[in-house]
């Protein structure tokens, strides 16, 4: 008698479907209020602390405005034409350095985890120069750059690639060792491991470290355009360190604000990215 | 009747393993992996081989794919092909099923993409998984992971499957189903199976030969011929049996172990 391969195929598929989770209903609404409030109540929290804050008369109320003038001054400057020229020059900066960090970052973070003795040689360095504060790059960058858009792109490259770098090396060391063998095994060896294994294995890590070089290049972006001000580019910076001078409190606050909430959104996309990949590779809880 | 040439190359082993032996390290450190390790295995015959831990299986069963080489002694495969199936189904989580049996038929040089798109959905159809093609591995039973696995190693157009306790992390009854599933497939298509197991009656239950093997070093201690008429099933009398008198002799083996 030979196997029964009907019967055989009807058990298996029998099994199959025992075997998977059936979908639950989701309901769309409910997720993004449970998503919503808490960042609302936040939000509430600290803009009442603010408040409370200016009426205990702690400062007077030039140096710290209240949450509503602070508000009227944002909407004053949305409809400035100016204002719109500094945030897109701020961002053109943002993603010029950025775009050239990644770069940097990659082709570095890709020979370093490649190349073991460059590896030995400059592995902790590229950790050290991570946690080395950006603005203690800007004296240097003035003297080669003098007060120019290459200085402050300098600080801005060398604040962000040395994260890029790190998460995709992070992401090499960690493919799990059992692709590695799979891969192997299937025939891949050199760049087809490479391009087939390694490198699709450490995605995830790799967008960690973008993630984070946002973070770090934003960071520099402002502390170069309070230091290095040019005339006839307004920025956000620029415009933060004139509301300095000229004690415009609201300003400086709403300019902050604005500061804020471009970190917030641009975070939010790479959240955005990253989920998705946790999604598809099955890495979130409850997915 | 005189041997023609046809007869001498259908006689010649699939997987001839010579006097194999593999150490790590060097002098009185050395670990010894494998102890001379003989063995011959017919085209399209199924061994299992069985062995406690430290036996050396797993160093055994990359020597055969060719991941590693012995220290001493030959392996020769006669130029065949190798697959290799771990425990863990080791599909690359960011390929739907579907992609990863491509991708293995991309690696073996399958050129056209129409071809490896339909090469790979007839693969998934041998082991039934016909509508699984879209999804991601996590969204799998573990069972059906191992069938991709499979399904991958078929890509290969492996005519040596090397198995490495391939059903170890499974269920009873999913492991039931699945010893039907690879019966099936290893009798409709001529291969040459060797299969790695902890487990004794799955071994009675698949085999052709059941080898034994010792630990530390790992050296072929015994060898079964299993006579039991297929298909069998893994609660039958003769299959207990027969598991019984290989697990009598692993346990004189183990215990040599315990002075």
């Amino acid at each position: 008698m030979a196997i029964d391969s009907r019967l055989l195929e009807e058990e298996l598929a029998g099994l199959d479907a025992l075997d998977l989770e059936e979908d639950k209903p989701v309901d769309r609404l409910a997720k993004v209020w449970s998503a919503l409030w808490p960042k609302l109540a936040a939000v509430f929290l600290a803009v009442a602390a603010w408040q409370l804050t200016v009426w205990s008369h702690w400062r007077p109320e030039y140096v710290l405005p209240s949450p509503v003038r602070v508000l009227g001054q944002l909407g004053n400057l949305l409809g400035e034409g100016e204002f719109y020229r500094a945030i897109a020059i701020t961002l053109r900066r943002a993603l010029t350095g950025y775009a050239l960090a990644v770069l940097v970052g990659t082709l570095v973070g890709a020979s370093v985890a490649r190349v073991r003795p460059l590896r030995t040689a400059v592995g902790s360095l590229i950790t050290g120069l991570q946690t080395m504060p950006s603005i203690a790059w800007f004296p240097l960058a003035i003297l080669l750059f003098q007060l120019s858009e290459s200085a402050i792109l300098f600080v801005v490259v060398l604040g962000a690639a040395p994260s890029i770098a790190n998460g995709l090396i992070a992401g090499v060391d960690h493919v799990p060792p059992l692709l590695l063998r799979a891969g192997r095994v299937l025939g891949a060896s050199g760049l087809r491991l490479y391009r087939h294994v390694i490198l699709p294995a450490s995605l995830p890590s790799f967008v960690a470290g973008l993630k984070q070089g946002w973070a770090f290049a934003w960071r520099s972006l402002m502390a170069g355009e309070l230091l290095v001000i040019l005339a006839n580019r307004p920025s956000i910076g620029a415009r933060l360190q004139f509301a300095r001078e000229l004690s415009d409190a609201p300003a400086l606050l709403a300019l902050m604000i604005v500061v804020l909430l471009i970190g917030i959104v641009v975070d939010g996309v790479f959240n955005q990215v990253d989920g998705h990949i946790r999604r598809r590779r099955g890495l979130t809880a409850g997915a | 009747m005189t041997l023609t040439v046809e007869d001498l190359v259908s006689v010649a082993p699939a997987v001839g393993i010579n006097a194999v032996s593999k150490a790590y390290g060097r002098g009185p450190d050395a670990v010894r992996a494998l102890d001379r390790v003989s063995l011959d295995v017919r085209a399209g015959e199924f061994v299992c081989l069985v062995g406690a831990s430290g036996c050396g299986k797993t160093t055994l069963l990359n020597l055969v794919a060719g991941l590693d080489s012995p220290t001493l002694g030959t392996i020769d495969t006669g130029g065949r092909r190798t697959g290799l199936m771990f425990q863990e189904a080791a599909l690359f989580p960011w390929l739907t099923a579907g992609a990863n049996v491509e991708l293995a038929l991309e690696l073996r040089g399958v050129r056209s993409r129409t071809e490896r798109r339909e090469q790979a959905a007839e693969l998934l159809e041998r082991v039934h998984l016909r509508g699984a093609a879209d999804q991601r591995p996590h969204e799998l039973s573990g069972g059906m992971r191992q069938r991709v696995a499979l399904a991958r190693a078929l890509a290969q157009d492996a005519e040596v499957l090397l198995m490495d306790e391939p059903f170890g992390a499974l269920d009873a009854m999913t492991r039931d189903l699945l010893h039907d599933e690879l019966e099936r497939l290893w009798s409709t298509t001529g291969l040459t199976v060797v299969f790695v197991t902890h487990n004794v009656r799955e071994a009675a239950r698949l085999g052709d030969r059941i080898v034994l093997l010792t630990s530390r070093p790992g050296r072929v201690a015994a060898s079964y011929d299993v006579d039991i008429p297929r298909p069998r099933r893994i609660e039958s009398r003769e299959v207990a049996a027969l598991a019984a008198d290989v697990t009598d002799r692993l346990r004189s083996e183990v215990r040599r172990h315990g002075h």
